[in-house]
């Protein structure tokens, strides 16, 4: 499986996840989130920034169902899900995961029958920091 | 005002056969597609001095300026985010002959991609943004990244795999007409399409393009020297590059409005600055590396409202007859997948009358480069 190849400015994206938290970087001087990371605010222009604790609910926004040819780790899974989670604390920041029966789980643990665009997931981590998500009702 | 209205002409195409695997290395294949184009032209290789190609491109200025015998080149330059570029060569081109820094351009794409490795296997690589963010949940391929934005095109407007289907099957009928199409032989029905084996649900086989060998290039010149060249000269009559603010490239997730892109961008400079509107266009030659590209740039550049890009393609309307005959060659999905050069010189044909699915009196021709990429779009006119 990749592991994420991280860079100044995603890194404590990972290492807030490793502690099992959920952070979205955040303009310090006009407070709009931003995602993916990067040096400055598009709004505002400032460099000053902070990474703010989401809640970790979501709901689906959209998802994938990839089949062969792919990588082999995740060939052995397919197919299995892909999601793009849109955050309930910030509606537009999105972010890629997979939908798993629980934290851990294999990328194909959840019946694909199951995913659907609209329906509301909360984040689990990994032992090795990885945000996954797990449907609040399933 | 000055500007590259109509002030250049491409005067010359030239292609290499297109396959699964050529013998020939890409280097090979770059100088048979440039001097072909240069012989259709009836120019000497001596007599450019420009270039222009894709980041991309393995076969660089230097390698091609010796082998085929270039003179003293003023000008070159390349465009990123591969088949984002395919258009802005010629544009690149088109401005510096207009502005006087070069007299004879050449573009060109060769590419082993048939035979060659897929590029999403080399997993060293990647940029550390946006891969970070996707490869690791095994989202992996271009496929799974535009399948994404399409399973959400389909959720809020309605769009159906009977509206890819319409796109795969023009493509496909347009490549039955072309003897040079890898697919020439080969016809689509709806029943092969919908049971197709998956690529990256809801996108099957028959959404994605081909895997080819080949190359391909082309020739431009002022519109005044064009009217002396052996063809029919072939205007550019507007260009542009398209890169929207906020866009993040095919895993475009992250702004307010995901589901608009590059061609917006592109499209608006390229209407601003053309003397004719979507109407007008004849026939179009749309950048078709996925089937969903064809709905999301038929609303981009115009041609229909938000969400009627799938509704757009119904009752045989990219066929030949129909509102907007697309791709006449077979485009990237069944013709060749050469980073869409091969849209470029099918423009060209179109205008010279010469397609092998040739629209009648067709005077006006869209091209485009990718869409979910930096893009680029050109405006032909005979």
């Amino acid at each position: 499986m990749l592991s994420p190849v991280t860079d100044a400015d995603g890194a404590p994206f990972w290492s807030y996840a490793r502690q099992g938290e959920l952070r979205v970087q955040a303009c310090s001087d006009c407070g709009e989130p931003r995602f993916p990371p990067r040096p400055c605010c598009p709004h505002c222009q400032s460099f000053a920034a902070e990474w703010r604790r989401m809640e970790g609910h979501g709901r689906i926004w959209s998802y994938v169902l990839p089949h062969p040819p792919l990588l082999p780790d995740y060939a052995e899974q397919a197919p299995y899900n892909v999601v793009v989670v849109e955050l309930a604390d910030a509606p537009r920041i999105r972010l890629v995961g997979n939908v798993v029966a629980e934290a851990g789980a294999r990328l194909d643990s959840v019946a694909p029958e199951r995913i659907r665009i609209g329906a509301r997931v909360q984040v689990v981590f990994t032992e090795d920091g990885l945000p996954q998500w797990v449907l609040e009702r399933p | 005002m000055g500007g590259i209205k109509d002030a250049t002409a491409i005067v010359g195409i030239g292609q290499t056969p297109f396959a699964k695997h050529l013998e020939e290395d890409e280097r090979t294949l770059a100088c048979r597609a440039v001097l072909a184009a240069l012989d259709d032209a009836g120019i000497a290789p001596g007599e450019v001095d420009a270039l222009a190609s894709y980041t991309m491109e393995e076969t660089d200025e230097v390698e091609l300026a010796k082998a085929v015998g270039f003179g003293d080149l003023t000008f070159f330059s390349k465009v990123g985010y591969g088949g984002g570029g395919s258009c802005a060569t010629v544009a690149h081109l088109a401005a510096a002959i207009a502005s006087g820094q070069a007299t004879v351009g050449v573009a060109w794409r060769s590419r082993k991609r048939g035979s060659g490795p897929r590029p999403w296997t080399n997993t060293t690589v990647q940029l550390p943004t946006p891969a970070q963010w996707t490869r690791p949940f095994g989202l992996l391929r271009p496929t799974d990244e535009i399948a994404m934005l399409t399973r959400r095109y389909m959720h809020e407007y309605g769009a159906t795999r009977d509206h890819l289907f319409n796109v795969a099957l023009a493509c496909r009928n347009r490549a039955n007409q072309n003897p040079a199409a890898v697919m020439y032989e080969r016809p689509l029905t709806r029943e092969m399409y919908m049971t197709a084996r998956w690529i990256s649900e809801p996108l099957c086989l028959f959404d994605n393009c081909l895997e080819t060998d080949g190359a391909l290039a082309c020739v431009l010149v002022s519109a005044e020297r064009a009217r002396d060249c052996r063809q029919t000269p072939v205007y550019v009559h507007s260009a542009a590059q398209g890169l929207p603010a906020q866009h993040h490239g095919m895993v475009n997730y992250w702004n307010d409005d995901p589901l608009t892109g590059p061609a917006w961008a592109a499209a608006r400079h390229l209407w601003k600055h053309a003397d004719f509107t979507p109407q007008d266009v004849d026939v179009a030659q749309i950048y078709d590396a996925f089937t969903a590209l064809i709905p999301l740039s038929l609303e981009g550049y115009g041609f229909c409202a938000r969400g009627e890009g799938g509704a757009f393609t119904e009752q045989g309307a990219l066929e030949i007859g129909g509102r907007l005959p697309l791709n006449t060659g077979g485009g990237g999905l069944s013709e060749a997948y050469v980073h869409g050069f091969n849209l470029v010189n099918e423009g060209v044909r179109q205008l010279r009358g010469t397609s092998t699915a040739q629209v009648p009196d067709a005077a006006t021709c869209l091209v485009t480069a990718g869409e979910g990429v930096p893009t680029s779009a050109l405006l032909l006119r005979s």
